[in-house]
């Protein structure tokens, strides 16, 4: 499969899944692991541009496939506008969530480039956040959207 | 040096800046280090076997089979632990007559509630760990257990048989004895003869601190030092106690917290796991990490809340309260952790709020069951008492028939009376309740609420709106070290902090609070920059490894900022004595005649001046240091608190209940805090929106649920119900500044303010918009179920309209639809104590 540009070849158990063989075998340790249900969402990554709970796919499924994580985001040096966006927006305080959301976010305004507030929740309805209360991360999405809806209290700053 | 000066000539404070932090950059680009992580050379892995039971004896375990599975490397129990693994500790006791099982990190003999471990695996990997734990064959003969609080107060049923009691500890704080008001039960006496009377009783459900990030553990036990890395709120507390506990020599042990995924109190605790993989580390002689799973973490780490507040609240019939008396039943779980027992007692204090009370009486009764242990949890005792006080101030407002905000005007302390004595023996520093409330319910739109909601009244709209008031205040900054001693907490409440000048002028701040979210890292470097004179860029904040910053208290109670915060200005004022000293010297002038403004040192009334990166370097090569000075700017400093800080705020809740369904809908919600000064506004409209979050999933969705034998049937986030985005709404926040005057910084406190203050706004909306059925209380959390049932305890009262005859439909199978929240038996239905007052 290709992670984050690279390409790898190995064998794995039948068992085990995406997110163990991100963390474990390539060391894409940027991906975590919050709940064993698949309701956290901590873990997720984009497979062939979608994204997907790594803890609900095993490695052997992604054969062939292309994943993108955390890591694999900013280009060049430059963040992605969904990272910068959280980084403005205060988004994170402890950050376990914070590249599955980020993942995620992506995902939405992929789906829908301008989506309203409302759209925003829903569609980061299966990443838990336990720091934020989800405020500044739906401005986050808000802001990275191009969307003018950055607080006046986060732009005055400096 | 010169760019320094430039830079910071004449610039701005940092102090108040929104200074976006510096902890992002690693944790948006997924080069964090959680403990998790770490892989070591020839590393195993544990697994642990934990008790289905809640309370059983062990008859026998059997390891063979586990033992035989592929690069299994050793199955450890209570019996080759026993004498090897200490217990517990302790570090508050409730009472000096407190009472206490032993507590093992593995059961020996007996298991006293579900999830505790019994066996530990250790293997090659986790997977092969966790599939040799099936195997591990433990026999038990099931015990009775206790798990209702009411039921363990009765004490026919005990948690430990060999105690005699489940009662662990009765605390009493009366204001007679502490001549700090006067006599309750004569308020109450007088109140029931020509006055008003209230008693209410309130519970706090059990809930789970579910910090993101798992806990984890990794040992290596190869070096010198054991290095331990955990991740905790409490690293210095970690050293001390795998000391303490298993006897290791404290100068061999070093416990690094690394990144941190969140905590809220979950993670300040010296845990079973985190001895049994020191342990485990030992007798293998390899590097071994522990990282549990979710259902693990929900299971076994400690639970918060979880007590009956019974209230007693006298007043004059115009509402003035004369008395107040609290009786509370706390649950302890099976064991005492680290402060579980003093955990109620931390809101002993704060029952009044923000009132003036003239007479208070607080008793609690610590009570074991077979349940996890509880312990501190965002607030911790506090979010208990501002809860109920808001709830009963709001029931009397009822039966005054004023306005919410009425009742609290006539009781709170008004702004000139500060710095104030209360009826709980504390002196309230500062505060401006009058400017706070003015502030939000101007931002609420209070008045065009309230008279939305009376249209709806009228109208007996199916959805009505309810307007919930909460006006908090809460104790923060643990805490004066001399207080906690007379309170019967062993260790200390100072912090501490160090200021190093490198030779190419940048600072390391050394800091001995461990931040897992709040922002230390910008936070402190803001503070540094101003005192120093330095860029913030120029500032690097190290912290959480016990090797690199060697004392310390740690991070919880809102404390980092009022007490790490001063040790970390005192340092760097005592960096700034000393390198006037060498400036001095340097440019032959004296130290009278010396200036320091914006990082320089100059000389009044001539050109010279030096920067305080050029003093470093001088120290650094040392050729012009006088004999009798250290060669040295760096310094120390601990500072230990006069007196805690009194964070308030006003925080109103709107929201829509459908009376038809039960289902509530949040409408509107608006803060507004007084934290004093604020450092960083980004960093504190953070802390507030998590916190807000946190109490309204107390007030609406969270609760731990035992089964009928004790197992938590919440154990995975399908059943325990943190909140997601689509639950929640966003939020305005605003402040009132009154700087405190108990630190030099004039800095409250925000950690908690969000989660104490929001549950009872939240509970008193819902409450609000059913009044006009009769309702006077909703059990948290205010789920559709228990909404529509308080409506329509009382059949066809108010608009309602009668209630649905039989299930709601066929899948609802009335054993799926019982309250299995503990203490609600039949006598204490939600539905039944509704519709007493009106």
């Amino acid at each position: 499969m290709t992670v984050d540009g690279a390409s790898y070849t190995d064998d794995v158990e039948p068992r085990m899944l995406l997110v163990h063989y991100l963390r474990e075998r390539l060391g894409k340790t940027g991906t975590v692991v919050g709940c064993d249900t698949s309701n956290c969402g901590a873990c997720t990554v984009h497979l062939d541009g979608r994204s997907v709970k790594s803890c609900n796919v095993l490695a052997v499924q992604v054969d062939g496939g292309e994943v993108t994580t955390i890591e694999g985001l900013s280009q060049g040096g430059e963040l992605h506008p969904m990272q910068a966006a959280f980084h403005e927006c205060h988004a994170l305080q402890c950050g376990f969530c914070t590249p599955g959301m980020i993942m995620q976010a992506i995902d939405v305004l992929n789906d829908n480039p301008k989506p309203t507030e409302e759209q925003i929740r829903e569609g980061l309805e299966g990443n838990l956040c336990r720091c934020t209360g989800y405020h500044n991360i739906v401005r986050a999405v808000q802001a990275a959207s191009g969307q003018t809806a950055v607080p006046a209290a986060i732009e005055e700053s400096a | 040096m010169t760019v320094t000066d430039e830079a910071t000539a004449g610039a701005a404070p940092e102090i108040g800046k929104e200074r976006r932090r510096k902890e992002d950059q690693r944790l948006i680009t997924g080069r964090t280090r959680w403990t998790d992580n770490m892989v070591l050379p020839g590393m195993l892995h544990l697994a642990m076997v934990r008790s289905p039971y809640a309370h059983a004896r062990i008859t026998s375990i059997d390891t063979a089979e586990a033992k035989a599975m592929p690069n299994v490397v050793t199955v450890l129990t209570g019996a080759d632990l026993a004498d090897e693994q200490g217990s517990l500790p302790n570090a508050w006791m409730a009472t000096p007559e407190q009472v206490a099982p032993p507590h093992p990190s593995v059961a020996v003999d007996t298991v006293a509630f579900a999830g505790e471990v019994v066996a530990v695996v250790v293997a090659r990997s986790a997977a092969e760990a966790r599939d040799a734990a099936d195997l591990v064959d433990v026999d038990y003969e099931e015990l009775p257990a206790v798990l209702d609080l009411k039921r363990a107060d009765a004490g026919d049923v005990l948690a430990h048989p060999d105690l005699g009691t489940n009662l662990s500890a009765h605390y009493v704080y009366d204001s007679v004895d502490d001549s700090t008001g006067g006599s309750v039960e004569e308020a109450i006496a007088e109140a029931r003869e020509s006055g008003i009377l209230l008693e209410r009783e309130y519970r706090q459900q059990r809930l789970i601190p579910a910090f993101m990030e798992p806990r984890s553990i990794c040992v290596d036990p190869t070096g010198e030092q054991l290095v331990v890395h955990t991740s905790t709120q409490v690293p210095h507390f970690v050293r001390v106690f795998i000391a303490l506990v298993l006897g290791i020599p404290e100068s061999k042990v070093r416990v690094i917290a690394p990144d941190v995924g969140g905590g809220f109190g979950g993670k300040l605790q010296f845990t079973p796991e985190e001895v049994l993989t020191v342990i485990a580390a030992r007798h293998t002689g390899k590097p071994c990490k522990y990282t549990e799973t979710r259902s693990e973490s929900l299971m076994a780490a400690h639970h918060g809340r979880d007590q009956w507040q019974k209230l007693t609240l006298a007043a004059g019939k115009d509402g003035t309260v004369t008395g107040l008396k609290v009786e509370l039943l706390a649950n302890m779980g099976a064991y005492l952790g680290l402060v579980t027992s003093y955990i109620p007692m931390l809101g002993a204090r704060m029952y009044n709020g923000i009132y003036k009370f003239p007479a208070y009486r607080f008793e609690c009764r610590n009570l074991f069951t077979n349940t996890t242990w509880t312990d501190a949890y965002r607030g911790a005792g506090r979010p208990e008492a501002t809860f109920a006080i808001e709830r009963i101030m709001d029931e009397l407002a009822a039966e005054v028939g004023v306005d919410p905000l009425e009742i609290r005007k006539r009781n709170w302390i008004t702004h000139e009376e500060f710095p104030f004595d209360t009826v709980a023996g504390l002196t309230y520093d500062s505060g401006n309740y009058e400017a706070a409330t003015d502030k939000a319910t101007a931002l609420f739109g209070y008045e065009e609420l309230r008279a939305e909601q009376q249209r709806r009244r009228d109208a007996k709209d199916p959805v009505q709106l309810g307007i919930g008031v909460s006006t908090f205040t809460e104790m923060c900054g643990l805490a004066p070290s001399r207080w906690l001693g007379e309170q019967g907490y062993v260790g200390g409440g100072w912090e501490h902090a160090v200021v190093r000048m490198l030779p190419t002028g940048k600072v390391e701040v050394l800091i001995g609070t461990s931040p897992h979210g709040q922002g230390h890292e910008t936070a402190f470097s803001q503070i540094v920059a101003d005192r120093l004179g330095v860029p913030f860029e120029d500032v690097e904040v190290l912290h959480g490894d016990t090797q690199v910053s060697a004392r310390g208290l740690d991070t919880y109670g809102s404390r980092s900022l009022s007490v790490g915060g001063m040790a970390v200005l005192a340092a760097a004022d005592k960096v700034v004595d000393k390198a006037k000293t060498l400036a001095a010297h340097l440019m032959e002038a004296s130290t009278e005649d010396l200036q320091f403004e914006a990082g320089r040192f100059t000389v009044r009334g001539t050109e010279k001046g030096m920067g305080l990166g050029e003093i470093a370097f001088e120290v650094f090569h040392g050729h012009n240091v006088p004999e009798h000075l250290e060669s040295t700017l760096d310094a120390d400093a601990t500072h230990d608190p006069d007196d805690f800080s009194y964070p308030h705020g006003t925080h109103l809740c709107a929201l829509e209940v459908d009376t038809e369904t039960g289902g509530i809908k949040l409408r509107k919600y608006v803060s507004v805090d007084d934290v004093g000064t604020i450092v960083n506004p980004l960093i504190v409209s953070g802390q507030l929106h998590g916190g807000i979050v946190q109490g309204l999933a107390q007030a609406l969705w969270e609760e731990a649920v035992h089964d009928e034998s004790g197992t938590l049937v919440s154990a995975s986030f399908v059943d325990y119900l943190v909140p997601t985005a689509a639950d929640t709404i966003s939020f305005e926040n605003e402040h009132t500044v009154t700087p405190a005057t108990t630190n030099q910084l004039g800095v409250k406190g925000v950690g908690e303010a969000g989660t104490i203050a929001s549950t009872p706004a939240v509970v008193n909306a819902v409450v609000d918009a059913l009044r006009p059925f009769g309702v006077n209380d909703v059990r948290m959390p205010c789920t559709p179920e228990r909404v529509y049932k308080a409506i329509h305890a009382r059949d066809g009262a108010g608009t309602g309209g009668a209630p649905t005859v039989g299930a709601a439909g066929p899948h609802f199978d009335q054993s799926d639809t019982a309250d299995r929240s503990a203490g609600a038996d039949s006598t204490d239905r939600p539905g039944d104590d509704n519709g007493s007052s009106l």
